[in-house]
């Protein structure tokens, strides 16, 4: 399957692992052919979605605060990769002053992650359901749906989805599509916030912080896409339903993108804490020995191939390994491969979607870039080991964003892992795998540059 | 109510004048751009640290206060 290709040709997600009779969740019902399900097939197959803020302004408050405790008590956090409890955003919104705008976002800028493209493409209702009742939690008037401008499929879906559902008269906000521009921070809170706000795609320094003062000043939720689609059924299900999947600090079902060295690469429905094995079983098993994996996203970790075998898709689990579930990028690298040349790689496209706007990640990932390039090639300077150290606590932690953080951390965890790897190649230069193919796509995504401030800009 | 330095990064375009005026929490790293030590700041630092942000040509050093 190709992954983040401007337009995507989707294998009918499948879920996994079959052996818990309550899964799918998200996924049940999926079309074979990949569309999109009606808003009547949808119904049919979910039921029709409760109200959480009735009439009357002080039922509906009481209704709404009583929602936001089922959410907390289900203990649901972000499916976009800080695992943020998603009840504790959300009353951050209710208690700021003005009226809020919740924002579905679907961008998705992660290039090995396709959940979130699924969701919009497969199963625009659900996506819509929760933002209506995140709206309606945090009485807000506007859902805005963003999707990344380059895959159309998703975009003509929600079109599609939201003319479909109509003047609903029983839900109030307001819902409409946005086209977010194509790389990778564009997803990033602050970064949709001002681009939204007509500012352009690029991060902002907090505070304000969005749930303060997001679109135009107004409170902003920005919950990703899957996070509402749980949410969705949260509110016809409720608290127990959720936790009866999954591990007591994550509980439910969550996505993952399987990539790299399996059968069946795809979009897979996993109970939180599964272990890597099961998945990979649910994905027709390895198609080769694999030499570690890439957890989280391209600002995720690398586990080197030895620990696999053990480890559990959740974040409990996973933070002994220095990793985390992220956006739930799981990408098995091969043995065929070479990490050094991969990590590299990576290093210099995350580098490239830099937003260039503060020192430290214009300088701190260039030279971190040039010395994981220079050790692949065999020339790099003595101490090259503590080159890398010392750019890594000089770049991290110093940007408006998380960017220079995430890239960071995943070029320490591929030094770590592969450190024969690394030690080999700063003795001996390139590989035989060196110039293989890359397996973790590079998508060819230039920043777009930043638009005339519009009214409203945040900066 | 104890008061802290910061660095908006996006601002700041390392003129440096930061590390000269408060150089008890402000070092400049390889490139020029200030690394801060972010723990409160003690009495007599407060009004330097205050002049450093007054100082910053592009006004990106900012003393804040707790909650920030």
């Amino acid at each position: 399957m190709a992954i983040s290709q401007p337009t995507i040709t989707l294998d009918p997600p499948v879920t996994a692992p079959q052996d818990t009779p309550t899964l799918p969740r998200l996924l049940a019902g999926i079309r074979p052919d990949g569309g999109p399900l009606t808003l009547r097939e949808h119904l049919a197959l979910h039921g029709p979605l409760p109200r959480v803020r009735p009439g009357g302004r002080r039922r509906g408050r009481e209704q709404a605060g009583a929602f936001v405790e089922e959410l907390e008590l289900s203990g649901l956090v972000g499916r976009g990769g800080a695992a943020f409890p998603a009840a504790t955003k959300m009353r951050a919104v209710a208690a700021a002053r003005g009226r809020a705008i919740v924002v579905a976002n679907g961008t998705e800028g992660e290039p090995a992650s396709l959940k979130d493209r699924t969701l919009l493409q497969t199963l625009p209702q659900l996506i819509i359901d929760g933002g209506v009742i995140a709206a309606e939690a945090v009485g807000a008037d506007q859902l805005i749906i963003a999707v990344c401008e380059s895959s159309q499929e998703c975009v003509d879906a929600v079109a599609a989805a939201i003319e479909e559902r109509g003047e609903d008269a029983q839900h109030s906000p307001k819902v409409q599509l946005a086209r977010i521009p194509a790389h990778y921070s564009a997803g990033q809170e602050t970064a949709l916030v001002n681009f939204l706000s007509g500012g352009p795609s690029l991060p902002t320094f907090t505070p304000p912080r969005v749930y303060e003062q997001g679109i135009g000043k107004r409170p902003t939720l920005v919950n990703n896409v899957e996070t509402l689609a749980h949410i969705a059924l949260i509110s016809r299900h409720g608290a127990r339903w959720f936790r009866q999947l999954g591990t007591p600090s994550q509980p439910g079902s969550t996505l993952v993108t399987l990539s790299g060295a399996v059968a069946h690469p795809g979009v897979y429905e996993i109970e939180t804490g599964a272990s890597l094995t099961s998945l990979i079983e649910a994905g027709g098993g390895p198609t080769a020995r694999m030499r570690g994996a890439l957890l989280g996203g391209y600002g995720g970790s690398w586990v080197a191939g030895e620990y696999l075998r053990g480890i559990a898709l959740s974040n409990e689990h996973l933070a002994p390994h220095g990793a985390s579930l992220g956006a739930g990028v799981v990408h098995l690298l091969s043995e065929e491969a070479c990490p050094v040349a991969e990590t590299a790689r990576v290093a210099r496209w995350m580098h490239g979607q830099s937003a260039r706007q503060c020192g430290p990640c214009i300088h701190g990932l260039e030279a971190l870039a040039e010395t994981l390039e220079q050790i692949a090639a065999g020339g790099a300077p003595a101490k090259a080991g503590q080159r890398i150290s010392r750019l890594a606590s000089l770049t991290a932690r110093r940007g408006a964003c998380g960017h220079p953080d995430g890239t960071v951390r995943m070029i320490l965890s591929g030094v770590e892992a592969f450190d024969t790897e690394f030690a080999d190649h700063a003795r001996h230069g390139h590989c035989e795998q060196c110039s293989r193919t890359p397996e973790l796509p590079l998508p060819d995504r230039p920043l777009t540059m930043p638009a005339p401030r519009g009214k409203g800009a945040r900066r | 109510m104890s008061r802290r330095v910061r660095v908006n990064p996006i601002t700041c375009e390392a003129h440096g004048m930061c590390a000269e005026l408060l150089p008890e929490r402000i070092t400049l790293d390889e490139w020029g751009y200030p690394i801060v030590d972010g723990a409160p700041l003690t009495g007599s630092q407060v009004d330097h640290a205050v002049r450093a942000a007054r100082a910053c040509p592009t006004f990106a050093l900012l003393v804040n206060n707790e909650r920030d």
